[in-house]
């Protein structure tokens, strides 16, 4: 009896999470009038609002700009931060522990401070409405260093001496022997930092005006709040809807390492 | 002494110096240099076009003055008043039943985490929608059982707390995985001989679970006041910070203040103070739970 309660409410949960996402995606697929209702089917299903979204925004650009962006971030941030992150671990300099407890420092460091400056630092470099803005200051992360330096902290000194004896330098050590060891953390670190910058919509809005280098969440935020759509509530949701779809494919494959990315980085953050 | 700095790094490994540049370089442009030029901008009345003026502390007066800045403190506040505790109730509650021996473990786990990963800007779209005072799912569902309509988002008094609850459905998945790792490293043995003594399921949740969870509880209090404090698109989409200003957010105000009316030197003053409650708050929160 006990057991079926525990099914009971956790079925009711599941539903309370999966169901508005359906809804979202049957919406996307309604006629305007039958938005509204509770169910999800309506025998006059059509791509209505999608034509609608096409044609009235840049959506497949955003989408490419997206992933643009956010893979050479994601690239960026596991080859720098493993760089990094190799140093304080692994390499004996002046400095390294001070270097360490400044990475640590500017972890608490709120973004709501570095904000406006960062904006204007971009005006100055005249980098608004250029890819660049999007993706040089994410390029190196304080918290992919920390990530790779915990784990690499781990890695046998015997395995490094051999190496090193074989005529290896550092970076050969660090690409060759050791990238190929630290699967999990690269992950962990790649997964969080595709889906942080994927998702980002603040920054965007403040240093992209040009809707041809919108990024889709930013495009699909204006699109929402600016009128674009009209007041349509179907194509609001069909932008919505193309906006979910790329993450939850990826999340649907790479569940399991979604779950416990989040997990490990939670608990060190 | 500058001769000693100098001839210490000559011994040491310049590949380490060469390894950490990228991270150095990244520091001094977007660390440092905002830093230290967020406290110059602090003093200075500046919209980026004309050369910026001196003011000394009169942002620090306005802000002091500033009805929509005390307001966007108290909405901030709200928020959290009412996230925290949801999250932390219904994180625990999933989590202590995902616990148990039951199939299908992984399939909830993954659904109650999905909202987590998909973009503010959908699940906002989405529950504008949901919150709809004519046709939305949930007033549909309320008249549906023969119960008044609620204005979610119309009403200045239901609009923060309807922005918190969509916030708690978003984030809780993180919480639930936070706490099943917390869980999952409490030793079995404590529960076995809480059972020999003869303690109720509720005395092994109270006196053995909550105090191993005390750490996951202190992290998941600290990330939601920063996520709180830092809710911007939430309320920049569905409501627009309204109505009567009772969801403008602390970040919604930065960024209207910057971006809307141009008044950068303010608006840093805005970042700065509230970099600095974020601070304190905590500060105090580690306190309390810490303590307790």
């Amino acid at each position: 009896m006990k057991r079926f309660y525990i099914y009971l409410t956790l079925t009711v949960g599941g539903i309370t999470f999966i169901y508005p996402f359906l809804w979202m995606i049957a919406a996307s697929l309604k006629p305007e009038t039958e938005i509204g209702a509770i169910g999800l089917w309506s025998p006059h299903f059509n791509l209505e609002s999608y034509r609608l979204v096409v044609q009235k925004i840049p959506i497949w650009r955003a989408l490419l700009n997206s992933v643009f962006v956010s893979f050479c971030v994601t690239v960026s941030v596991i080859f720098f931060g493993s760089m990094v992150g190799y140093a304080l671990s692994r390499l004996n300099f002046w400095g390294r522990n001070l270097i360490f407890g400044v990475i640590l420092f500017t972890m608490v460091i709120p973004f709501q401070i570095t904000l406006i400056p960062m904006y204007i630092l971009m005006v100055k470099f005249g980098w608004v409405d250029t890819y660049l803005s999007l993706i040089v200051p994410g390029m190196v992360t304080a918290f992919s260093i920390l990530l790779f330096r915990q784990f690499f902290l781990d890695i046998p000194q015997d395995l490094i001496d051999a190496a090193r004896i074989d005529g290896c330098n550092d970076f050969t050590i660090l690409f060759k022997i050791i990238w190929p060891i630290s699967k999990p953390v690269i992950i962990t670190v790649g997964i969080i930092t595709f889906m942080t910058s994927w998702n980002d919509v603040l920054w965007p809005l403040i240093v992209i005006r040009n809707e041809k280098l919108m990024t889709m969440p930013q495009l699909v935020t204006i699109f929402a709040v600016g009128g674009g759509a009209e007041a349509r509530l179907g194509a609001m949701l069909a932008a919505a809807t193309l906006l979910a779809i790329p993450i939850i494919l990826v999340y649907a494959f790479f569940q399991r390492y979604f779950i416990e990315s989040m997990a490990t980085s939670g608990l060190k953050g | 002494m500058i001769n000693s700095v100098i001839r210490r790094i000559k011994k040491s490994d310049k590949i380490g110096y060469l390894m950490s540049l990228p991270y150095l370089i990244s520091f001094a442009l977007f660390i440092a240099f905002p830093l230290g030029f967020s406290f110059i901008l602090i003093f200075h009345k500046w919209n980026i076009i004309t050369p910026m003026r001196w003011v000394g502390l009169k942002n620090f007066y306005r802000l002091f003055h500033d009805v929509e800045f005390l307001r966007a403190i108290y909405n901030t506040l709200i928020f959290l008043v009412i996230h925290i505790p949801l999250q932390i109730v219904f994180a625990l509650l999933i989590a202590v039943l995902l616990n148990q021996k039951i199939k299908l473990r992984g399939f909830f786990r993954a659904v109650y985490f999905m909202p987590v990963i998909v973009s503010g800007v959908v699940i906002t779209i989405l529950w504008q929608q949901l919150y709809s005072y004519e046709t939305g799912l949930l007033n549909l569902m309320l008249t549906s059982i023969g119960l008044p309509r609620i204005p979610w988002i119309n009403d200045p008094s239901w609009a923060m707390p309807s922005i918190a609850i969509m916030a708690t459905w978003k984030n809780v998945g993180l919480y639930i995985v936070l706490f099943l790792v917390g869980l999952q490293n409490i030793p079995a043995y404590l529960y076995e001989s809480a059972e020999l003594d003869g303690a109720s399921a509720w005395q092994k949740f109270r006196y053995i679970t909550v105090p191993a969870l005390n750490s996951t509880m202190v992290l998941v209090v600290i990330l939601s006041t920063i996520g709180g404090f830092s809710l911007f698109i939430e309320p920049f989409v569905m409501t627009g910070g309204g109505p009567m200003n009772s969801t403008l957010s602390a970040m919604l105000y930065i960024y209207n203040q910057a971006f809307y009316f141009g008044h950068m030197g303010y608006a840093a003053t805005l970042g700065f103070f509230f970099a600095f409650i974020i601070f304190v708050v905590v500060l105090i929160q580690k306190r309390i739970v810490e303590n307790k």
